[in-house]
């Protein structure tokens, strides 16, 4: 009972990472209505921006937030201004298709570049209080992990303000609702695709710090945190972040759960049999309007 | 003159919509456009505020081709659209949609006396301003959508269908709160199912029929007219049947 109880805890834990991981997605997504599945490879190169500093600069990782963000966010720009932006000319049904073409070139690209890098070995950050640990009753809580929880609930929140009392937050609010009525009202909606991707791209780089802090990194996760984000989008629908990160939360705990009652192997298992069952029963998420 | 029109064409992919459309709008006017589905309004309304790109012709705005002006800059330039379906952002609040009407630079600055107006025009959305968008009545949905354009100050107010699915005494209040905004010296450019009242408000009308104007007169001129009355007003429209 206890066993369980602290798989559940330390799932909801990797869980908040998987909703930090899944608002980005579900950002561009909602906004440009392209599926950017190269969003785990950009965790994967943030992991490694903050292994980096650590290494290299010895910066503290939580510290490195600061630096990762913003570089991320300007890579998100460059990305978008490179790539992305022809993909937003094409009609709406076919952004989908010409954006999974770009962004699985890109992931394959920034696999092979984290390759000769860093090779192809894991990494980690461990840090001198890598190793403490919370007790709570017969609990025992890692305080990195824990904090990692708190900076992404932090994040989420953040953003939530971004979208709400920023004028081009609401900008790409009213875009993501209805591109041609936010024309209409003036807003230059290329540039609020734009913001709304460098956001989701900032978003992926704190996520990779992050898991860099508490887990590990190897230049194959991409592909593996590009499925959680999406199957957590499926999950929770689009259109309310809180909504995304609980959805994160949920699948963390499932995978626990899963692991726990069928054994490590059928932890992946679960995440697919929520993708599939949602997509049957409740197509538009469990927090999606219509 | 505010809008002129010159030999306009437009087509969605190989179908053609408008042919050889001419059209103006002077300071001031109430000009309203009429015509069957399908006629191509819309697609007129959609190629003025810059949704849909014309094959040819030209339209101006005070004398300046507006054909290569970006959509959301044409706002900004005082042609504000009420699109047909109101297209709120219906998961926000009434004043949040208000607030993003004046998105545009030269609106923004006035943002809170906009407001002010708005609110004046349509107590009701004072009241209701905290409430989402999707949870009004349809009548108070289409309140929001010409607050929303209002709040871009602008000297041409173009509504398509803003009557439709509305109860009788909200069309109405509807087409009343269109000739205030009249008088506070906005123009409109009417699209309006509602035949007979579009014009009975309107200084002149257009008749456009499957993508070519076929008419064109004074609101009260064409009410008398022979293929108005039987085209639009039915085979009882004369006015010994009906007070106007």
């Amino acid at each position: 009972m206890i066993i369980l109880c602290q798989q559940l805890v330390l799932g909801f834990m990797i869980g908040g990472l998987y909703g930090l991981a899944a608002v980005g997605l579900s950002l561009i997504f909602g906004v440009l209505k392209i599926l950017n599945v190269a969003h785990g490879e950009l965790i994967m190169l943030g992991g490694y921006g903050a292994y980096w500093l650590f290494t290299l600069v010895g910066v503290d990782p939580f510290a490195s937030l600061t630096i990762v963000v913003p570089a991320a966010v300007v890579a998100g720009l460059a990305l978008y201004w490179l790539l992305f932006r022809f993909v937003v000319r094409a009609q709406e049904e076919r952004r989908i298709k010409n954006s999974l073409l770009i962004g699985f070139g890109l992931a394959l690209a920034l696999d092979t570049l984290a390759v000769k890098l860093w090779t192809a070995d894991e990494r980690g950050i461990t840090t001198a209080y890598a190793g403490k640990v919370l007790i709570a009753g017969d609990l025992a809580i890692p305080v990195v992990r824990l904090a990692s929880l708190a900076v992404a609930f932090a994040l989420i929140a953040a953003l939530h303000l971004l979208l709400t009392r920023w004028r081009w937050g609401r900008a790409i609010r009213a875009t993501a609702e209805d591109w041609q009525a936010a024309l209409l009202t003036g807003i230059d909606v290329r540039r609020a695709y734009l913001l709304a991707f460098a956001l989701g791209t900032g978003l992926a780089g704190a996520a990779g710090t992050l898991v860099s802090i508490g887990y590990s990194i190897s230049p194959s996760i991409g592909l593996e945190w590009t499925l959680k984000a999406l199957i957590v989008v499926v999950l929770a629908g689009l259109g309310s972040m809180f909504g995304t990160f609980v959805g994160g939360l949920f699948l963390g705990v499932a995978e626990a759960a899963s692991a726990a009652a069928f054994g490590g192997p059928y932890r992946e298992m679960i995440g697919l049999v929520i993708f599939l069952v949602v997509l049957m029963a409740r197509p538009q998420g469990l927090f999606g309007a219509r | 003159m505010l809008l002129e029109i010159l030999d306009l064409d437009a087509a969605y992919g190989d179908v053609p919509a408008l042919s050889g459309v001419g059209l103006s709008v002077e300071p001031g006017e109430i000009v309203a456009l009429l015509g069957p589905n399908g006629a191509g309004k819309t697609t007129l309304l959609k190629a003025i505020a810059g949704l849909l790109r014309p094959r040819a012709g030209t339209i101006r705005w005070e004398g300046e081709d507006l054909n290569r002006v970006p959509t959301h800059l044409i706002v900004e330039r005082g042609l504000a659209l009420v699109p047909e379906g109101r297209r709120l952002f219906a998961s926000m609040t009434v004043e949040e949609n208000l607030t993003l009407g004046a998105f545009a630079a030269r609106a923004r600055c006035a943002q809170r006396a906009n407001l002010e107006r708005v609110y004046a025009l349509f107590p009701i959305l004072r009241e209701r301003r905290r409430q989402i968008v999707r949870l009004l009545s349809g009548g108070q949905q289409q309140m929001v959508s010409v607050g929303r354009a209002l709040m871009s100050r602008p000297r041409l107010l173009m509504l398509d269908e803003p009557s439709l699915g509305l109860a009788p005494l909200m069309v109405q209040a509807i087409l009343d709160v269109l000739v205030e905004i009249n008088r506070g010296g906005a123009a409109v450019l009417l699209v309006e199912q509602n035949v007979r009242a579009a014009l009975t408000l309107a200084h002149r009308a257009y008749i456009l029929e499957t993508g070519r104007i076929v008419g064109e007169g004074g609101g009260t001129e064409l009410l008398q007219d022979p293929h108005v009355r039987r085209a639009y007003l039915g085979p009882l429209a004369a006015p010994e049947y009906f007070v106007l």
